[in-house]
């Protein structure tokens, strides 16, 4: 047996006997550590840790043409980078599929969530302000999607609008924030064997991971779900995971209303 | 979601193609289209057309991309420039296909029997050669029956259907208009033998309720498309028997 599949066989055991590693329980989240203004130099900027998961989330605004069919709406784009030097399986290159699900799954929650009217980047005609939203991921310990969405959230709210005169952006004057209302946060658990837990993290992950969902809400709707991996759920364990879903998303809303000083 | 000037999706509960909410698109599959392959089939589901190729067990190359543990699934869906009514599509797969090709592949890693054939490679290929809306649950619909002939051992033939929402209606298996304009998609596939959920995506709104519903009226629209699965694999040899009897 591999080292991976030994490590494997020991989470499976302790999950068969109601334990997780580190004492955890099956439905808590490690500490969450968000803080934003992280990156003074960008727009926006937040932190997240999730145990030692660690991603950094920056928001840039800049000038650019409308789309042809939307000419008076601006737009969001966003993208993840797993950096190299955040896990010893990342290597440089191309994005990969993983990351470019987790830049789509975390950009759908925040536009499903209406975070974000494109209508109010429309500048003038011809011009509108795009929001780049780059999320780099500095430590990888599992769990990137709710880390992600945790800084990528955290990160709009703590976006300023740069001035824009005579056609141009003016990224030291600032002119109040970016407009943005509500607030999505997700939940994303594991599938093992025939055990369902929260915050995978990454020996779980790794090891005995076989399938894994993310439900992104705010308050009461379900606005972006996302499954991967091998392995299956039913509609059953899919019902309780919505529902504690909206049960962790009270913390969660709780931590970036702090984290941005509301 | 939305957008301007939205159309009236719903008018006397009734679709803009006709259809009532928990309707499906008509669906035809065929099988063996494409020679070379080891198993291929081709689907039209409304306006979709979509074909399918796969290929394999073979030895998975570069070396590296193996696992001597089981097979790995190797999937590309991509839609071609000239699928869309709309503008000229750029080639090769955007970030849209790549993340598509992933979850299809997920699908597949779970209905195909990989712990038979370590150190091999299958290959699946979807090719969108006319897009209206639902294609990565008629391109798993269509793998899945290409799997099927090409002999690969599998624990279930998968089938895909998505449900959107439009106000507060439920629709099955939406069209590209209605995608373009519902206030949710949710596309499901599904392993009919144990009912699990291979793929599951949303994006919109939809509450807890709603996604019961929804799981629900895509598992009845599932005894309809496995018939359709089932018949199409069937067909080369029911031809057959009849050519037998005569």
């Amino acid at each position: 047996m591999t080292n991976g599949a030994i490590t494997g066989e020991f989470i499976k055991e302790l999950l068969s006997k109601g334990a997780r590693e580190f004492g955890r329980g099956f439905n808590d989240y490690r500490r969450v550590v968000l803080s934003t203004g992280v990156i003074p130099h960008a727009e926006g900027s937040a932190e997240c840790f999730i145990g030692n998961t660690r991603v950094l989330v920056g928001v840039k605004l800049a000038v650019s043409e409308p789309l042809p069919d939307k000419p008076h709406e601006g737009d969001i784009r966003t993208a993840a980078e797993m950096l190299p030097l955040a896990s010893p399986d990342y290597e440089p290159g191309p994005p990969s599929p993983e990351s470019i699900e987790l830049a789509r799954v975390v950009d759908r929650g925040i536009r499903a969530a209406g975070m974000i009217d494109t209508k109010s980047l429309f500048i003038e005609e011809g011009k509108v302000w795009s929001v780049f939203i780059d999320i780099y991921v500095l430590n990888f310990d599992g769990n990137l999607f709710d880390a992600c969405t945790l800084a990528g959230v955290a990160a709009l709210l703590d976006c300023r609008m740069p001035a824009y005169k005579d056609g141009k952006e003016d990224h030291e004057n600032t002119v109040g924030k970016l407009k943005v209302t509500g607030m999505v946060t997700s939940s994303t658990f594991a599938k093992i064997g025939d055990k369902i837990v929260l915050d995978p993290d990454a020996t779980e992950e790794k090891n005995a991971m076989d399938a894994r969902v993310t439900v992104a809400t705010d308050e009461n709707l379900i606005r972006a779900m996302q499954k991967g991996g091998r392995g299956a759920f039913t509609a059953e364990e899919m019902d309780r995971i919505i529902q504690l879903t909206f049960e962790k998303s009270k913390d969660l809303r709780k931590i970036v209303k702090e984290a941005v000083g509301e | 979601m939305g957008g301007e000037n939205k159309p009236e999706l719903i008018v006397n509960g009734k679709r803009l193609d006709g259809r009532m909410p928990d309707e499906l698109r008509p669906i035809r599959i065929m099988t063996n289209v494409i020679k070379n392959a080891d198993g291929s089939a081709y689907i039209e589901w409304g306006d979709n057309k979509i074909i399918c190729g796969v290929y394999g067990p073979k030895e998975a190359l570069p070396k590296h991309t193996g696992n001597p543990e089981r097979a790995v699934v190797k999937c590309r869906y991509q839609m071609a420039p000239f699928s869309s009514l709309e503008d000229h599509g750029r080639t090769g797969p955007n970030r849209r296909a790549h993340e598509i090709s992933k979850v299809t592949k997920e699908v597949f890693e779970n209905a195909i029997l990989l712990e038979q054939f370590p150190g091999n490679a299958i290959e699946i290929y979807i090719e969108v050669l006319q897009s209206d809306g639902g294609t990565r649950a008629a391109g798993i619909t269509c793998a899945a029956v290409a799997l099927a002939t090409s002999g690969i051992p599998m624990r279930d033939v998968p089938f895909a259907v998505s449900v959107g929402k439009v106000g507060n209606t439920l629709i099955l298996d939406m069209n590209k208009i209605e995608d373009n304009y519902s206030d949710a998609d949710v596309p499901i596939c599904i392993s009919p033998r144990t009912g699990e959920i291979l793929l599951l995506q949303m994006d919109g709104n939809i509450t807890r309720e709603e996604f019961s519903t929804i799981v629900a009226m895509i598992k009845k629209a599932g005894e309809k498309i496995g018939k359709i699965q089932r018949d199409a694999l069937k067909a080369p040899y029911e031809a057959i028997s009849e050519r037998y009897k005569r």
